[in-house]
């Protein structure tokens, strides 16, 4: 009887912590798209922030995470996907495999605020970029790194290793091998690694602060376009920061739920690619 | 996994472009080690001198932080030492909520609320930090504020934070090592055997018996992975706490205005320069040193795992 009791207090308890989790993330939710819906408008998306005009708008701000989207994937992807490759066909199990599968789990490890200062001092001091995009993209491909890395070495571990020996068998040289059989069959995992990395970069504020700067106009035409690269430019993550500590509440909760709804696409596409990749380990 | 494929004529084209392969990916793999070495180093280069200058005792066991004064001082004991409290107390309110919450999922929940919640989960971790921040200043700190409020009424000496206080701070922090708590501990908890539950079942003992005397047990390697990992997120986390938290340097109390490692870093490195900027530098290397201790404890862990 004691202990029919005791498991039903303790069942309570388990139900009462689900319930509270489910709750406060519905919360969330439900209030940041309440209290924002508001501010977002096809203005307030389109047009940059002015005092002459009197108009608020985060376009700036968008084409700045674009910008340090595809700046940040351009460099991250190459790098991240040779050095899976790396790990898992040609190092076998050395000690030099130990320390890059140790340096790439630090470096997912590291709070954004150190890439910040480190990105500040190394790539904006040492290698003179100053404050800019290219600065802000530098560093984030420092950060995400891991994620490309991890999620290419997951999908490449599940493709069968008979496919490897079937290649190889029919002449096919190790490089060939990898590009036309491996990696083919690796694609749900390197774009689900890709996906994260972007839902990462969208995300992030405190290492492009000092890195990236805040900067909010739109790029010019034609060379400016290319200008941009190296100007400063505030992310929507760090113009949210920025409008939250200036008490621009409005904006900023505008500038909440865009980045929400692109967290929710995000997940989204993330999970189409891990059933994707699942999937294809099941067969 | 390694297949060998040897070149036979050396100066075959195919061969020169499969030694070219094998080098880029070399190089692109030797991008991590050297991105955590010369993070490494440049922290330890740019956080080192300012201890020096002013000496270790001044610095780390300091608790007077006037770096804007006259006669500046640099002690940061307060600042670390609310990183830890707060560290602690947060993982103390968020790990036992979302434990509960992965043996729900894991154990109780049917299939049909696991394929609801789970997204859910995944979506609170993908949230960024700053909307956190947004949140606690805009719905934490006026609750804690009425608190504050009825707990110190007619107090002389308590300072009022509005709000903005150890405690909003911790309250965040815990929200936000939930979801990485819980997506890591209900894998672990799924990966145990089903075997261990039925002879545990088989053998008389109840449900919730069965869970927290055989499941979690079997669980736990995974579990302190996801515990420690949550440690690192909290103690590393800036731009979610810098406004809610206050920002005076004060002992870590539940109701004072604080200032984290993280936080210093942030609101003062706008304007920081000469010597106040390189302590700020040396925060970050005591942020790092405590980042890389979360590391090596994790990679214990992993490598265990592994045998």
């Amino acid at each position: 009887m004691v202990r029919k009791i005791k498991d039903g207090l303790i069942l309570g308890t388990i139900y009462l912590a689900a319930f509270f989790s489910v709750v406060l993330l519905a919360g969330i939710i439900v209030y940041v798209c309440v209290k924002g819906i508001g501010s977002v408008r096809w203005s307030f998306l389109t047009t940059v922030s002015s005092v002459l005009k009197g108009t608020v708008g985060i376009a700036g701000n968008i084409v700045n995470t674009l910008y340090v989207i595809i700046l940040t994937l351009v460099i991250v992807i190459p790098i991240g996907i040779g050095s899976a490759i790396w790990l898992n066909e040609y190092a076998g199990k050395s000690r030099s495999v130990r320390l890059v599968e140790f340096t790439t789990q630090t470096l997912a490890g590291i709070p954004s605020v150190i890439f910040g200062l480190f990105g500040m001092v190394f790539f904006g001091t040492t290698l003179g970029l100053g404050y800019s995009l290219l600065t802000g993209a530098l560093t984030l491909t420092l950060m995400v790194l891991p994620l490309i890395t991890r999620n290419t070495q997951e999908a490449l571990r599940a493709v069968p290793d008979s496919y490897r020996y079937g290649a190889v068998c029919m002449g096919a040289a190790k490089w060939y091998m990898i590009r036309t059989v491996l990696l083919p069959s690796a694609m749900p995992g390197i774009v689900t690694g890709v996906i994260l990395a972007v839902g990462r970069i969208v995300g992030e504020s405190a290492a492009l602060l000092f890195t990236a700067g805040s900067g909010y106009l739109l790029p010019g035409s034609g060379e400016g376009l290319f200008h941009k690269i190296m100007e400063s430019g505030g992310t929507l993550a760090v113009q949210l920061y920025l409008s939250m500590s200036k008490a621009q509440y409005d904006t900023a909760f505008g500038i909440a739920v865009v980045l929400l709804c692109i967290v929710v696409i995000v997940n989204f596409l993330t999970g189409i690619f891990a059933d994707k990749l699942n999937a294809a380990l099941r067969k | 996994m390694n297949v060998k494929a040897k070149c036979i004529i050396s100066k075959d084209r195919v061969c020169i472009v499969e030694t070219a392969a094998q080098a880029i990916f070399t190089i692109c793999a030797f991008v991590a080690i050297f991105a955590v070495g010369s993070i490494t180093l440049y922290m330890i280069a740019n956080g080192v001198p300012a201890l020096f200058k002013i000496g270790i005792r001044d610095i780390l066991f300091s608790a007077t932080w006037k770096p804007t004064a006259q006669e500046p001082e640099f002690g940061i004991l307060y600042i670390v030492l609310t990183s830890i409290m707060g560290t602690a107390l947060a993982v103390m309110i968020g790990v036992p909520i979302a434990l509960l919450t992965a043996v729900f999922l894991a154990e109780i929940a049917p299939k049909t609320l696991t394929a609801v919640i789970k997204p859910a989960v995944e979506l609170l971790a993908g949230i960024p930090s700053v909307v956190y921040g947004l949140l606690g200043l805009m719905v934490l700190n006026p609750l804690v504020y009425k608190w504050e409020q009825n707990l110190y009424r007619g107090s002389e000496t308590h300072q009022f934070t509005g709000g903005a206080n150890l405690l909003s701070a911790v309250l965040v922090l815990a929200v936000m090592i939930l979801p990485t708590v819980v997506s890591i501990s209900e894998s672990a908890i799924r990966a145990v055997p089903s075997e261990l539950k039925t002879s545990s079942m088989a053998l008389g003992a109840s449900h919730v018996q069965t869970i927290f005397r055989v499941i979690l047990p079997a669980a736990k390697p995974g579990i302190i992975m996801a515990i420690v990992l949550g440690v690192g997120r909290a103690i590393g986390e800036a731009m979610a706490i810098s406004l809610v938290s206050g920002g005076c340097v004060n002992f870590p109390m539940p109701f004072h205005s604080v200032r984290f490692l993280t936080t210093a870093i942030v609101s003062e490195m706008g304007y920081a320069s000469g010597l106040h900027r390189q302590v700020l530098f040396t925060i970050g290397l005591v942020l790092f040193g405590f980042i890389m201790i979360v590391n090596l404890i994790l990679n214990n862990i992993l490598i265990r795992e592994d045998r």
